[in-house]
């Protein structure tokens, strides 16, 4: 089902926090450099990655560092 | 404000939870930054773009990626250390519409398995092999695998991997590729996102290799293991991108998809009534006609034993055909010298009314000696009460024992009579049907018929036993009460 952005931005991820180790892949692939890791501890004991909530132009490169099955979801702008 | 929609998010084929020890169902088992995690993801947006969830087989290996099982909603075989291209060929001919992709670690690939996916990829096999190479042993913490780099530290190479001591990479995708059969070989690496997405294009190709039916197919994945090689994930993946892509070059190996002819479809299985005329088995074995306790209580022990040549262990697997063929709980052992003819042979038969439990006749009921020297081997383990046939005109008179049945008869001779002592074997075989009536006669004939092979063998082996039966016949009347007792089981000894 189509969601509506916030702001005027291409395209926006949402992360599992739970599901994410936090081994910092995505946001080293990270291309527009909008991902860090979170400095709280998720419940396995990792510091998740965090999406700074602007900026995602919705390429989906992290989805592809990511190496969880479903850590990363990819949102982007209809054409 | 655009409208966004979903581009990217866990593919289909994965389970929504894993049900793995409880709690770690969101997460999969691997280590923060793990190559296999991507991998996987690949695979499973392969199998959920061609549509093929339905039909895949995964094969998973022994190593880190064990697991696959527990993320792929797909079906699933794990599979002995290294044998993961063996079941797969195994899968994929058995079920030749299904598609089978099996996954393995370079440990298991490259090392114990070698030998499997050497021959897979060379029958050509309609399989898809992912092989996922870190080289190192990773989940047993850290061993020199053969694909390890010359000079890298592991803890069976603590001063690092020296090309003299510990030879050189194996590179599996440029030998694999140097053979004539595979369809597809390409090796690709996880060390940035370009090689990733050029990974996912390759193990899509590989799988559809397979769905095209045009032949093997495998994708070699040059993948970080951050935990043993002490790194952290980003500096795992430079080191995939920076030195490992150095000695194993990431390009296509060998890419036949344009020219290969799809494999034709295998010939339907046979319908499964249609086996015993396939195999020439009875359609079904008349009741026996044995006493009643040889047929109750069965549980009898015999050792056959002559020169190689002598048709030992021919014997012995008739008894043991003959036996099954009427329903009896049956083991046949052979044991031989590396010799075709005159080394010495034996077998151990058992035939019992419950099921064998060792095949090994230690002691035996039955002692069939077709020379001196097995005469003298092997008649200190016959039960007291047994039966011995000897091959000769009499039995030595330092082999004699007063607690057993013992008979000589020159079978090879008698055989000889009959048109060849290569049939002496079967005169024995005659003998020890007419003292000890242990199966019948119609059924041993019929599985004579299926194990001899030509009319004119068969028709000289049915005189040889006939006469074998007379020279008994001839000899002793009253062998059968003496060692009945030594051929039925120590159990029914106690209940009578």
């Amino acid at each position: 089902m189509p969601v509506t952005a916030m702001r005027e931005d291409r395209g926006f991820i949402e992360i599992n926090a739970q599901e994410c180790k936090g081994c910092g892949l995505c946001v080293e692939a990270c291309v527009q450099k909008v991902l860090h890791l979170s400095p709280h501890l998720n419940h396995y004991g990792y510091h998740p990655a965090e999406y700074d909530g602007r900026g995602c132009n919705g390429c989906g490169v992290c989805f592809y560092a990511c190496p969880e099955p479903g850590a990363i979801r990819v949102f982007k702008a209809v054409a | 404000m655009p409208e966004m929609k979903q581009t990217h998010g866990k593919a289909q084929c994965f389970y929504d939870t894993y049900e793995r020890k409880g709690e770690l169902t969101h997460q999969t088992h691997y280590c923060p930054g793990c190559g296999h995690g991507i991998s996987m993801k690949l695979l499973a947006e392969a199998i959920d773009e061609l549509g093929i969830r339905d039909r895949v087989i995964l094969v998973s290996p022994v190593g880190c990626s064990v697991f696959l099982y527990y993320y792929f909603d797909v079906g699933n075989v794990q599979v002995a250390h290294g044998r993961a291209p063996a079941v797969a060929t195994g899968l994929k001919r058995a079920r030749p519409d299904s598609i089978v992709i099996s996954y393995q670690g370079d440990g298991d690939l490259a090392a114990i398995g070698s030998s499997e996916i050497l021959h897979a990829a060379n029958r050509g096999e309609l399989i898809t092999c992912l092989f996922a190479n870190n080289a190192i042993y990773g989940m047993t913490g850290g061993q020199m695998a053969p694909t390890t780099l010359l000079g890298r530290k592991t803890t069976t190479t603590p001063f690092g991997r020296d090309k003299i001591k510990d030879g050189y990479p194996l590179h599996v995708s440029e030998v694999l590729s140097s053979l004539e059969a595979p369809v597809f070989v390409e090796r690709v690496a996880l060390g940035s996102t370009k090689q990733i997405l050029a990974a996912k294009r390759a193990i899509r190709k590989a799988v559809e290799t397979q769905v095209k039916g045009l032949g093997f197919s495998l994708v070699e994945i040059l993948s970080p293991c951050p935990t043993i090689w002490k790194q952290d994930p980003v500096e795992a993946q430079k080191f995939v991108r920076e030195t490992m892509a150095e000695v194993y070059p990431v390009s296509n190996k060998c890419d036949r998809t344009a020219t290969a002819e799809p494999h034709p479809a295998p010939a339907p299985a046979p319908d499964l009534d249609e086996l015993p005329r396939i195999l020439k088995l009875p359609a079904a074995a008349p009741a026996g006609t044995a006493p009643r306790a040889l047929r109750e209580d069965l549980d009898c022990r015999i050792k056959i034993a002559g020169f190689g040549g002598q048709g030992v262990l021919l014997l012995g697997q008739l008894l043991a055909e003959a036996g099954m063929d009427d329903g009896l709980e049956v083991s046949w052992l052979p044991s031989y010298g590396p010799e075709m003819r005159s080394g010495t042979s034996n077998c151990h038969v058992r035939l019992a009314s419950k099921p064998v439990d060792s095949p090994l006749v230690t002691k035996s009921s039955v002692l069939i000696a077709l020379n001196e020297p097995s005469l003298d081997k092997f008649l200190e383990e016959v039960e007291p009460g047994g039966l011995v046939l000897y091959n000769g005109d009499e039995i030595p008179e330092d082999a004699r024992r007063q607690d057993v049945t013992m008979r000589a008869l020159p079978f090879f001779e008698i055989a000889d009579e009959v048109g060849t002592a290569k049939a002496g074997n079967i005169v024995v075989l005659g003998a020890l049907l007419e003292a000890l009536p242990l199966l019948p006669a119609e059924i041993v004939d019929r599985a004579m018929a299926r194990v001899v092979k030509g009319e004119k063998w068969l028709e000289i082996d049915r005189k040889a036993m006939e006469r074998g039966r007379q020279a008994m016949n001839a000899v002793v009347s009253a062998v059968v009460s003496a060692v009945v007792s030594a051929v039925v089981s120590k159990e029914a000894h106690c209940h009578a």
